[in-house]
Parts: structure tokens; sequence; C-alpha cells
């Protein structure tokens, strides 16, 4: 009985808690869904009350927003599968393996993970420069590459070395060699924890907005994010239409994040047991 | 023996290969920029001409600029808020939602959500909501009472960086409470039950259990937020990008503005790593705080 009731309360207290938490989000929600001139109205309006899609049809329309989409799916989506591509291989040689080198490798991994990210972006700029790939998706994509592989290889390890050693050397004795128990063992078997990886080095691509600010500067060549706050800078109160284009934005992960819930949350927690 | 060592060649050989792209990318994009960087802050880039080299001239300007200092001080402003409401919020609810119950991964899910959104949305959501004129948050407070007129929350300092703050605790809080959920699990139930036969109640068995259990990871999560802290760069950038009057500066958008606006990059190249000092001394004194002590308690 006691229980039950304390269980109640519990639910009561963190349900009204994550409502608020999860207030802004209803908001953009309502005000993407409303005229325009609502979301200028004080005071403020909770509730849709001119249900309209006007404001996607807008955004989806205008300032070549298909374009930008079409950029960061296509940064976002090659960074990801090359990036834990690389990085799974770096993980399995690095976790099955004893070799000259192993341990420097991953400690400078490791190492680099400590470094603020914007300690890079100047000299990276110089970089590119040099390498002409200023104002191109694909250098842009391979600095997200490049991003993603110190983290993502040391999760990866964690994973794979939790498969037990019997599996490789049973692959070993039916003659199979390094390359046939990693596509065909460690990537399997490490599949749920893929997942994880998988989704946040796309939602690195996909939400990146400093490395597309400073190594993009052709209007032609945005990404989302970066279109999307130079929307806002161009119609400061067409609320309605940022806030369904950031809808547009923000959804493909929502979704993708519920789809795979369980598996991302125990991948998370896992690499966070390790961390 | 010849046989022996080409078979142990032919190992590492086929061991690298999986190694090369991996560390290929690291050299090229990571290792080399950070050398880059480091030649980089001891040198003047003029718009035109090659780079000369001015010893530590860079690191004497940054540390003479007063911008530097109010960004300092904004980013421990910005720390002191952020970063106990994600502690604390992220602890408390992952405490209420360790244990089964109805809805519970729902629940998660919601104070997860901010986590994964973009940067940019979440600061063009927020500056919406602290809009002086018609944000939500100025109507609440005037009819609560709280607050006599609108309040103009961007334009100035404190007000301004209050809301950066708000911003990244309220985003970071369910990042905190997945890292402490996945601290809770190793914490055992026997613990808990023993203490409540002690006759300790939940708030004793939280201080006596929980805390000292999950210690590891309160550093973890103490450690990175601060780290986090000291990089706060999009919210800033958009929501003032330093103005009025670089009032509202903090370390990485000025470094930032230093760099691309201005074109000093050796000033940039330099205030990039006195940043990256300030961050390891942090961390270090965090260690420091955080030492086991068990020697003489156990």
């Amino acid at each position: 009985m006691h229980s039950s009731k304390s269980r109640k309360a519990r639910f009561l207290i963190f349900g009204l808690l994550a409502l608020v938490m999860v207030f802004p989000f209803y908001y953009m929600l309502v005000l993407s869904f409303t005229p325009n001139e609502s979301a200028l109205k004080y005071p403020p309006q909770l509730l849709p009350v001119h249900l309209t899609w006007s404001n996607y049809v807008q955004a989806w329309q205008s300032n070549h927003f298909q374009l930008y989409f079409l950029h960061s799916l296509w940064v976002s989506v090659v960074s990801t599968v090359l990036g834990t591509l690389i990085a799974c291989a770096a993980a399995f040689a690095i976790s099955r393996f004893r070799f000259i080198g192993r341990k420097l490798i991953y400690v400078i991994f490791l190492g680099s993970m400590m470094v603020p990210s914007m300690t890079f972006i100047l000299p990276q700029f110089k970089e590119m420069e040099h390498l002409h790939l200023l104002n191109s998706l694909n250098g842009l994509l391979l600095v997200y590459t490049a991003g993603m592989i110190p983290f993502t290889t040391f999760l990866m390890k964690g994973f794979f070395d939790d498969i037990p050693k019997e599996i490789e050397d049973a692959v070993i004795i039916d003659g199979g060699g390094k390359w046939t128990l990693f596509w065909r063992i460690m990537m399997p078997m490490a599949l749920p924890s893929l997942v994880t990886a998988v989704l946040f080095n796309f939602m690195g691509g996909w939400d990146d907005y400093t490395l597309a600010l400073t190594f993009i500067n052709d209007p032609h060549k945005w990404t989302l994010p970066i279109a999307l706050q130079l929307f806002q800078g161009q119609h400061t109160s067409a609320w309605g239409m940022i806030f369904a284009a950031s809808v547009i934005q923000v959804l493909p992960i929502i979704v993708v994040f519920i789809v795979f819930q369980r598996h991302i949350i125990r991948g998370l927690m896992a690499g966070a047991v390790k961390g | 023996m010849v046989g022996k060592f080409r078979q142990g060649l032919r190992h590492h050989l086929g061991i690298y290969l999986f190694l090369l792209p991996a560390v290929g990318f690291f050299l090229v994009f990571s290792a080399y920029p950070i050398i880059y960087s480091f030649v980089m802050s001891f040198t003047n880039w003029p718009i035109v001409g090659s780079p000369q080299f001015v010893g530590f001239h860079n690191y004497s300007q940054v540390l003479h600029d007063p911008v530097v200092g109010t960004s300092l001080v904004n980013a421990l402003f910005y720390l002191i808020v952020s970063v106990p409401i994600q502690i604390i919020l992220g602890l408390l609810v992952a405490i209420g939602l360790d244990r089964p119950m109805r809805g519970r991964g729902a629940l998660r899910l919601m104070y997860y959500i901010p986590v994964i959104t973009s940067w940019v949305v979440v600061t063009l959501l927020f500056e919406y909501l602290f809009n002086t004129d018609y944000g939500i948050i100025n109507w609440i407070l005037m009819s609560l009472h709280m607050s006599q007129n609108a309040i103009p929350w961007l334009a100035n300092r404190y007000s301004a960086l209050t809301v950066a703050a708000i911003l990244g605790g309220w985003k970071g809080i369910g990042w905190a409470m997945m890292i402490f959920l996945a601290g809770l699990q190793g914490v055992p139930d026997e613990l808990y039950e023993s203490a409540a036969i002690d006759g300790a109640g939940k708030w004793k068995q939280f201080w006596s259990v929980t805390l000292p259990m999950i210690r590891g990871t309160f550093f973890f999560v103490t450690v990175m937020l601060v780290m986090g802290a000291f990089q706060v760069f999009i919210s800033v950038f958009i929501l003032t990008g330093g103005q009025p009057a670089n009032e509202t500066q903090v370390p990485l958008v000025w470094m930032y503005q230093q760099a691309f606006s201005n074109l000093e990059f050796g000033y940039a190249a330099a205030f990039s790593w006195i940043i990256t000092a300030i961050i390891i001394v942090f961390t270090v004194i965090q260690f420091w705080v955080f030492r086991p002590r068990s020697v003489q308690e156990v």
C-alpha cells in the first residue's frame, strides 16, 4: 500500500518536472502551427488557435531550404558512415590484438578528447585554406569524420572488449582471418552499441553550427543550422516560420531516438560507466 | 628465426591496416592542427605577407586585454549558475527515475530531448521565450508580480548571461541524469536495505549510501560540466555576440571574433592555449578535491 502511494507521488513529481522541461518544445510546436502574427501577441497564446500548415509550406519552399536540408543530410550521412567504420576498425585492432604502439594510440586518442574542439578550429581553417577545401561540403564532412573518430574508437573498444575471446578462437580455428573476424563476428555482435555510435555521430554533423559557420561562406553551400540562424536574422519577427523550420531540423533526431530508445539508452549507459 | 620474424611482420602489418585510416585522419585533422596552433600562437599573421615570429607577444597581449578578464569572469558566472542546475536536478531526476515505475522510459526521454536538440534551435527558442516585449518569461514574471516592468534580458550583462546559463543548465540536465542513472546501477540494493534496517531514512540513505557509492560518477559529471562551461559558445554567440560593448563576452566567443572578425589569428591561438591551460588547472583542482580519502576512513 505504502509503496504504491509513494510510487504515485514519484510519478507526479517527476512527471510535472518533465512537463516543465519539454514546455519550450511544446510552445515551439504550437507557434509553428499558428499564423506568424500570433507569435508576436501579448499576452502569449499557449494554445493553438488557428491551426495552419502555412509556416511549414513557407519554410520548406523558401530560402533554398530544401537545398540546405540535402546538404546537411549529405555531410552528416557520409561522415557518419566513414567515421564510424574507420573508428570501428581501429577499435577492433586495439581491443583484439597486441602490437607495438597500441597503448600510445589509445592514450593519444583519449588525450585529444580533452582538448577543447575550438582549439582545433583556427589551425583547421588555415589548413583547409591551403588544401582548397574552404567552401566545400566534402571538406566539411572530412573534418566531421576526423572529429568523431577518437570518441567512437573509445566507445567501440569498450564494446568489443566485452565480446568473449572464445568466439574469436572459433573463427580462427575455422581458418578465418582478421577481416572475417571483424565483419562476420565483431560488427554484428556490436550492432546494438553501434546504433548509439551511429546516432551520436550523425547528430554531430546534423546539429553542427560552428564548423559549418567557419568553413562555409558561400550561401549556396550552407547547411541547415547555419541557414536557420540566418533566417532568424533576416526575418526577425517571422517566428512561426522559423519554428516550423526548427521542427523540421529537430524531428528526424527525435524520431530516431524514440525508435531506438532502448538500444541507445543501454549503449549510453555502458559508455558512461566505462568513461 | 627468419620465418618467425616474417610471420610477426605480417601479423603487425595486418593490424596496422585496420588502424591506418583512423591514424591518418587523426594526424591530418587533429595532430597537425594542434602543432600548427602552437606555432601560430608565437607568430603574427599579417593579412598579406608571411607570418613572423613574435615570441610571447600574443600571450602578453591576451593577458593585458580587459575583454579577456571580462570573458573569464563571465565564464565563471555561467559555470556557477549552470553547473549546479545540471548536477542537482540531474541527480534528483536520476534517483527518481532509477527504480521501475510506469512511464519511466517516456519520462527519461522527456528529460533527454533538450540534450539531443541542436544548440541553434534551442538558442533561437530561448531568444523568443526571453523576448522583452512578447516573451513568455516576462509575461509570467509580471503576472506573478515578480517584476514591475518587462526585463530587457539580452541588453544587460548579467541578465543576458543568466539566460545563457539557464539555457545551458536546462539543456544539460538530461545528460547528467543519464550518467547518474548509469552510476546508480552500480549501487547494490542490499546497501539500501541494510541502511533501512539500521533505521536510516531516505535522506540519510542518500548521504550515507548513494553519494559515497557514486562518488566516481559525481566526479566525472562535475569535471565534464566544468570543462563544458568554459567552452560555452553557440548560445552566447547567437544571443548577444558578446555585446553590448563586449560586456557579455565569454572566452570562446571572444577568441572566435578575434580570429574571424578581426583577423588576429596569432592572438586567438594564444588565447585558445590560455583557455586550455585554465581548463586543465580547474580539472586538476577537481582531482585534488575528489581525491580518495578512504585510507583514513577505512
